[in-house]
């Protein structure tokens, strides 16, 4: 079996985020997973057995000063270490803002094909990398594959949950000469707050969502108030974001983040199209809206008819009693 | 101070988008297709430079098939000061590594200080063509700016990336791509779409750019092709004062609760 290398992504503190399980996974279907993390010297090697622990076979651990201060550089010159010492049939990285920038550069630097935004990845019969793509809200599945070079693959974040068998990984430790050149420096970072203690959207079991129709940023409460009761994650429309209810990181959809939950539940949203491309391949959806010839009750599996602020508080009630 | 704005032409995404169930391509005509939304922020973003800093020169540029151009009659309508339009049958089929090698190329002939793109394009979804396009050209890319600030030696902004928010700086010439969070675009006005007529607008094909191999250099092959049916509608209630109820019974049924 053939290396897959798989790029960890760690925060401004240096600690492995929540995408590496999902990243492991993937590289342990195409090969013999091996994490690829970039640090601070000295910094690393605390999370070499975490690594392990989510299936890493090998951890090739880079260290350079330039991490965190530079976007990109020193990742891209990372993998390009790695792939030289390891020679790797693929490389899988997460879809986010700065991983997606790695994959680009490193693809063009490396010769490799791009796979992007694959949901999940297969051995073909001959032993190349096949990526699985979910195109236009999930109306259609493709596969693909890349003719030469190292396979660049950017897999969608909470796409892949089952995780790999853990191991007890080997280590090999690199300092990295990264050209500071013209890149692009980080100048602040600001952390966000997370303490609402909710699930996070992607990758939720249930998602609360809501729309323009609640009408205020007081009102939305409502929608963190049903989520709560539902145990679900808060997500919301473009309108309910641009209207300032809700951060944007909550936004379902087209622009936003594609959720495919067991239950999804939609308040006061018109299921305008774009919305839809982010939520429709959710097992179950509720739709509450007071339109009846809203387009969300096209997809919904159980629709009411009403007002969101008579029927939510109800619900809760309903769902209070239930579980006392 | 001259600024490129990368414009692609999209099916619009108002109605059902097709794929080609052989090729895996788009369809391209089964839908309208039009400007992406993205794009017309990004041009929104230099236009507004440019009003506010005299000898700003703002130009529009794709890598399209011929029926591209519509956008960039829009792009000169809104306000660009002139367009750029690769077309060449050999871009048939061209995936992500060789649009971006022949963006490079167009942006490279035309000269700039800043390029403008969007984040994401809504039909592709990459979100890794500014990157290639910025590592082909050895320049620094700020990605998903929501806010941007430009001065002659620099530009500037901040990205809302996973672990919260960032400010990033680099020196020009530079490439950034922006967010749906950085400007709401205008609309052509009818002295816009008057003298957009009469600006320059110059089709170039791979000769012309010095980009030789065949569709560019595609390296991605698809294997297959399936399609999910269309999702149906389940029940629908009206609210009588039950239908919370309804719901809750729905969901324990459902085993959802
Ligand atoms: C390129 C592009 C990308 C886009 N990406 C996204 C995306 O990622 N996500 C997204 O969501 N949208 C996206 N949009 C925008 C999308 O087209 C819609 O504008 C948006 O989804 C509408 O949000 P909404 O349903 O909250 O608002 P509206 O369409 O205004 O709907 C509000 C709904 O609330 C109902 N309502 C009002 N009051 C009540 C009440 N008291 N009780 C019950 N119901 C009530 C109304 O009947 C109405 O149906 C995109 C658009 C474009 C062009
Ligand atoms: N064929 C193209 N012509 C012009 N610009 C493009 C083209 N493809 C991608 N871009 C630019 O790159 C951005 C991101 O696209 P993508 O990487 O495909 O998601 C788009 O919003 C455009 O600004």
């Amino acid at each position: 079996m053939t290396n897959v290398l798989a790029l960890i992504e760690t925060s401004a503190s240096g600690a492995i985020t929540g995408s590496a399980a999902g990243l492991i996974a993937a590289a342990s279907k195409l090969g013999v997973p091996v994490a690829v993390v970039v640090t601070q010297q000295g910094e690393g090697a605390a999370a070499v057995s975490e690594l392990g622990n989510l299936g890493a076979q090998h951890v090739y651990l880079a260290e350079s000063p330039e991490v965190g201060r530079l976007m990109a550089a020193a990742q891209v010159e990372a993998l390009m270490s790695a792939a030289r010492e390891l020679d790797p049939s693929a490389v899988i990285l997460a879809n986010s803002v700065e991983s997606r920038e790695i994959a680009g550069r490193f693809a063009v630097r490396s010769g490799g094909g791009l796979l992007v935004d694959v949901v999940d990845v297969r051995t073909a019969q001959d032993g190349s990398a096949v990526g699985v793509h979910s195109i236009f809200g999930g109306t259609y599945t493709v596969e693909a594959t890349v003719q030469s070079g190292p396979t660049v693959i950017t897999l969608r974040q909470g796409a892949l949950n089952e995780p790999a068998a853990s191991k007890v990984p080997s280590t090999t430790t690199v300092s990295l000469a990264v050209a500071a050149g013209n890149a692009t420096t980080i100048t602040m970072v600001q952390p966000v707050s997370s303490g609402s203690g909710r699930p996070a959207l992607r990758g939720a079991a249930a998602v609360v969502s809501g729309g323009r129709g609640l009408g205020s940023k007081q009102n939305f409460v409502l929608v963190e108030q049903l989520a709560d009761a539902l145990g679900a994650a808060v997500g919301a429309s473009r309108a309910a974001v641009d209207a300032g209810y809700i951060e944007q990181n909550s936004q379902v959809g087209q622009t936003g983040i594609t959720v495919s939950p067991q239950l999804y539940v939609a308040l006061g949203i018109s299921g305008a199209i774009q919305h839809r491309a982010g939520m429709q391949t959710a097992k179950t959806i509720v739709a509450i809206n007071k339109d009846e010839d809203a387009p969300i009750f096209e997809v919904a599996d159980f629709g009411i008819v009403g007002d969101v602020f008579t029927v939510v508080p109800q619900l809760i009630e309903a769902l209070q009693a239930r579980s006392n | 101070m001259k600024i490129i704005v990368l414009v692609k032409q999209v099916p619009d995404t108002e109605e059902e988008r097709r794929l080609d169930p052989v090729t895996g391509l788009l369809d391209r005509g089964a839908n309208e297709c039009v400007a992406d939304e993205i794009n017309e922020r990004a041009l929104e973003v230099a236009l507004r430079h440019r009003d506010a800093n005299k000898g700003t020169e703002v130009v529009a540029l794709t890598v399209g098939p011929a029926s591209a151009t519509a956008v960039l009659r829009k792009a000169l309508s809104m306000g660009a000061d002139s367009a750029v339009h690769v077309v060449d049958d050999l871009l048939e089929g061209a995936d992500i590594a060789a649009t971006a090698r022949v963006l490079a190329a167009a942006v490279q002939q035309a000269g700039f200080d800043l390029v403008v793109t969007g984040n994401e394009s809504t039909d592709g979804r990459g979100g890794v063509v500014p990157a290639m396009v910025a590592e082909h050209l050895g320049l620094p890319l700020l990605s998903s700016l929501n806010t941007m600030e430009i001065t002659p030696e620099r530009v500037a902004g901040e990205a809302t990336v996973e672990a919260g928010n960032l400010t990033v700086s680099a020196l020009l010439p530079a490439i950034v791509s922006v967010t749906e969070r950085s400007a709401e675009a205008r609309f052509p006005n009818f002295k816009g779409i008057l003298t957009a007529k009469r600006k320059p607008l110059a089709t170039l094909s791979l000769e012309d750019l010095g980009v030789i191999p065949h569709g560019g250099g595609a390296n991605s092959t698809v294997l297959t092709v399936s399609e999910r049916p269309a999702r149906t509608a389940g029940k629908k209630i009206v609210d009588d004062g039950t239908a919370a109820k309804d719901l809750a019974d729905f969901l324990v049924a459902s085993r959802l609760i």
